[in-house]
């Protein structure tokens, strides 16, 4: 019992993690909170459907397709919404509210488009079940985790070994200075937008198998947020851990105590670490513009 | 006529809220997604005083703000506390929003997701005028106070201000609480206008709204989140042919709103007495 609540615990944590690292990606070099990255998840699990179901296309290049059009989407999104205000330098509350904007926008055309109904994947999998040590373990937790695994240290090596990645880290530590150094600066942003809507479009398609796809499933992206929170924002192995630790505790009080008080249990959480150490677990100072 | 009267009554419920949102979003600078719980607060407190135990409309109403006011107390002392940075309270308030609603939905005496049906309906024109005037009256005199320039000086520079001696956990703490309050009083005329209330109605999307008219109107200004709501609830009304449509216009006049007038529809400034005269001479 207590492997298999293990199990699921890191297999939503898995998911929360991808959700939360590309939120992070992007507060890490522009400060502000990408709450349209909601709304890009709700795409990427359409778009994914649209592949995995409709197309009938194996599931795995779904995923590597769906990441590729939600990345492509949201350096739209950044063209488009976010950069003239950059430019301006204006206050993250405008960019936080014409983030919102987005989020509310995409969402109500997806609903007036293609409805408000729940759609499911198909039977992505042959079996959906292990029995190990007498417990059954789901197939798509063990997948979510080795992807977002495998997605983690793609990342990782794509962030220190590359000149992109470099650049970007760069960026991360001062913005100026890169761009005085050569870097240009909106090629760099545009390389961040384009991760952070790989992991959304990936996470996106995890979220629709696991739950269903409908118009409204952004708002589980609040829960990518806390994550983040509570590993302390900016920080990608924060967003990394926080996702894994609100996954598991998430499971095991759903399990153990009552699904009922699962989100006033995380809430609680999040208030105690951020009373404790105000910037998360692994936050980094930042100036605030407002 | 009936039709205008209630588009009224729904837009200024709103108005109050925003005024609360205003001071705490507007003039202290920080913001939150979660103040639709405080809503949802006074909208509990407030019903149940009424439906249970039967107290006066006017009593409950009080009862149901001062409620919503002292949750706030307790939430707002761990998350302001902390001096946490803007995006930080935001998740933070974000997540209590979302707690709420689910502790609504569980508890017995709120009747869980089902809501309290037949509430006495007391929510007139009359009432909605006075609670508005009642709400600008407190709002600007508090601005015009020593408590609501220090709130100022905290949105324009905490720094300077905190060198200054301007006590900024107070100042925020101060402000948040106020701004409960009147997200509580929203919530009490709220309930007693639609006579029914459920947990389902105080999401993130009407905490959204709030601070969007905030926004939209102008930080810094009291008036103009006022005729921003207006706008927000009149307009949707007159694109109602358009169906689901008008929530995508919606979410694309916020955008462009942030992209083409981002100091918002009034900026620092206020629709007053002065500034019509003002105006005018300069026709002239």
């Amino acid at each position: 019992m207590f492997l298999q609540t293990l199990v699921t615990g890191l297999g939503i944590g898995s998911i929360y993690a991808l959700m939360a690292m590309g939120y992070c990606l992007v507060f890490s070099i522009l400060n502000f909170s990408n709450f349209a990255h909601g709304a890009m998840i709700m795409i990427g699990a359409y778009v994914g459907y649209l592949f995995c179901s409709i197309i009938g296309i194996p599931f795995f290049l779904s995923i590597i397709i769906t990441a590729v059009i939600t990345g492509i989407l949201s350096v739209i999104n950044e063209r488009l919404a976010y950069r003239s205000l950059r430019e301006r330098n204006a206050p993250s509350l405008y960019l936080i509210i014409t983030a919102m904007g987005i989020s509310i926008m995409l969402e109500n055309l997806v609903y007036s488009t293609i409805g408000s109904n729940f759609y499911a994947y198909p039977r992505v999998f042959s079996k959906n079940y292990l029995e190990i040590f007498s417990s059954t373990i789901g197939l798509i937790d063990i997948y979510s985790f080795f992807v977002s695994i495998i997605c983690i240290i793609l990342l990782h090596l794509f962030l220190n070994n590359s000149k992109i990645g470099m650049a970007i880290r760069a960026g991360v530590a001062d913005p100026i200075a890169t761009s005085l150094m050569g870097a240009n600066f909106n090629v760099l942003i545009r390389n961040v937008f384009f991760l952070s809507g790989i992991f959304a479009g990936i996470s996106g398609v995890f979220m629709g198998l696991r739950y269903m796809v409908y118009p409204q499933m952004g708002w589980i992206t609040n829960k990518a947020y806390i994550a983040a929170v509570i590993g302390g924002l900016g920080s990608l192995p924060g967003a990394i851990i926080g996702g894994f630790i609100l996954g598991i505790i998430e499971t095991i009080v759903s399990v153990y105590i009552s699904s009922v008080v699962r989100d006033v249990f995380s809430f609680s959480m999040l208030i105690l670490i951020l009373l404790l150490k105000p910037l998360g677990l692994f936050g980094i100072k930042y100036e605030e513009k407002m | 006529m009936e039709y205008i009267s209630t588009i009224f009554i729904v837009a200024s419920i709103n108005v109050v809220a925003v005024i609360g949102m205003t001071i705490f979003t507007g003039f202290t600078g920080l913001f939150s997604f979660g103040h639709a719980a405080f809503i949802a607060i006074g909208a509990y407190g407030a019903a149940i005083l009424t439906y249970f135990y039967h107290f006066p409309f006017i009593l409950a109403l009080i009862f149901g703000s001062l409620l919503a006011g002292l949750i706030s107390l307790l939430v707002g002392y761990p998350t302001i506390k902390g001096n946490l940075g803007s995006d930080y309270l935001a998740v933070a308030l974000l997540g209590f929003g979302e707690a709420v609603r689910v502790i609504l939905e569980n508890l017995k005496i709120t009747q869980g997701a089902r809501g309290l049906p037949g509430i006495r309906i007391c929510c007139t024109v009359p009432v909605v005028i006075i609670a508005i005037i009642i709400s600008v009256l407190i709002a600007r005199n508090l601005i015009y106070s020593k408590y609501g320039r220090r709130m100022v000086e905290v949105r324009e520079d905490a720094v300077a201000a905190e060198m200054l001696g301007v006590p900024l956990f107070k100042t925020k703490y101060f402000s948040f609480f106020i701004s409960a309050i009147f997200c509580g009083l929203s919530g009490g005329l709220f309930a007693h206008y639609y006579g029914f209330i459920q947990p389902a109605m105080f999401t993130l999307e009407q905490s959204t709204q709030i601070l969007t008219s905030v926004v939209c109107g102008g930080i810094g200004s009291i008036t103009g989140p006022i005729v921003a709501t207006y706008i927000f609830v009149f307009i949707p009304e007159v694109f109602r042919f358009a169906k689901l449509w008008r929530l995508v216009f919606y979410g694309a006049a916020l955008v462009l709103t942030m992209i083409f007038r981002p100091s918002g529809l009034m900026g620092y400034k206020e629709i007053g007495f002065h500034s019509l005269v003002a105006k005018i001479k300069r026709v002239e």
